[in-house]
């Protein structure tokens, strides 16, 4: 059993690397017990784009330009 | 590098109205400069890098005819530049910064209990359409304040991670450090980051 602070580790993780399946797994069956961790995984996910819409809205995005025909402001 | 002044009036018509434009380039500057600075953390530093990607705007500005997309390409060639000062700034990330980074990892041990499970009082809340929130200037205001409150390398590494969007070996590359290193920074920033947002904004009316 993986604990809160190797879960945690390992949704940050999911950021910059693809998680094994062991490690899939493991997150799987944590998140099912603990709500602490699922809601921090929805997190991760919710900080990254936020810090996009950051960036973007420093860019000026709230102008309602469009902006859209370059690739620095496609998120995927 | 000495800036040299560069004839605006005379061959770039097209894109003149907009770079000579008083008011929009004072708005204009100092959006990148807001910008610029919560990466560098250096004033001079990214008044050069500003400069530097103004210039570079008006002498290639020609092909720009509509204003919105000159805008996206000057922060295309700022964040570049900002990439570059970081690169070059690598030597400030020492094994010594890196140490005193890794005590700091007793705080962040006070999230969680000695088996490693959340205290009770720093359990993840659930943030109730968290997407809304970019509506909110009091929203940034504190999204900032947290970017900023975060110790000087790991928002560094995040920024140079979550803004200009280098992938992981290219930062670990250039700054000189190894992935894991990369990995447990970025971590611990991700972790504190989220608590200050879920202290000072989430929280609000929404905590169990």
């Amino acid at each position: 059993m993986i604990n809160c602070q190797q879960v945690t580790r390992l949704f940050s993780d999911a950021q910059e690397r693809p998680l094994s399946l062991k490690e899939r797994t493991s997150l799987k069956v944590h998140i099912m017990m603990c709500s602490g961790c699922r809601n921090f995984g929805k997190q991760m996910n919710i900080l990254r784009q936020l810090t996009h819409e950051y960036v973007k809205g420093t860019q000026g995005a709230h102008s309602n330009e469009d902006i859209a025909d370059t690739d620095n402001n496609s998120q995927d | 590098m000495a800036i040299e002044q560069v004839p605006v009036a005379k061959t770039e018509t097209s894109i003149s109205n907009d770079l000579t434009d008083p008011v929009y380039l004072k708005k204009l500057r100092s959006q990148m400069l807001k910008f610029a600075t919560l990466q560098l953390r250096d004033e001079a530093l990214a008044e050069d890098a500003v400069q530097e990607a103004l210039m570079g705007a008006l002498k290639n500005a020609k092909a720009f005819n509509r204003r919105s997309a000159l805008k996206t390409w000057v922060f295309a060639i700022l964040k570049n530049k900002i990439a570059d000062v970081l690169r070059k700034g690598q030597r400030t990330l020492e094994a010594s910064r890196l140490l005193r980074d890794n005590e700091e990892e007793n705080n962040l041990d006070e999230l969680f209990n000695s088996k490693g499970l959340w205290q009770v009082d720093e359990r993840p809340a659930a943030w109730s359409q968290p997407m809304e929130s970019v509506k909110s200037d009091h929203f940034w205001q504190i999204f900032e304040a947290c970017l900023s409150g975060l110790p000087e390398n790991q928002s560094r590494l995040f920024m140079m991670r979550e803004f200009i969007e280098l992938d992981s070996a290219e930062i670990c590359e250039n700054m000189n450090i190894s992935t894991s290193n990369l990995h447990v920074m970025l971590y611990r920033a991700r972790l504190r980051l989220r608590e200050c947002l879920e202290n000072h904004w989430f929280s609000d009316g929404e905590k169990p």
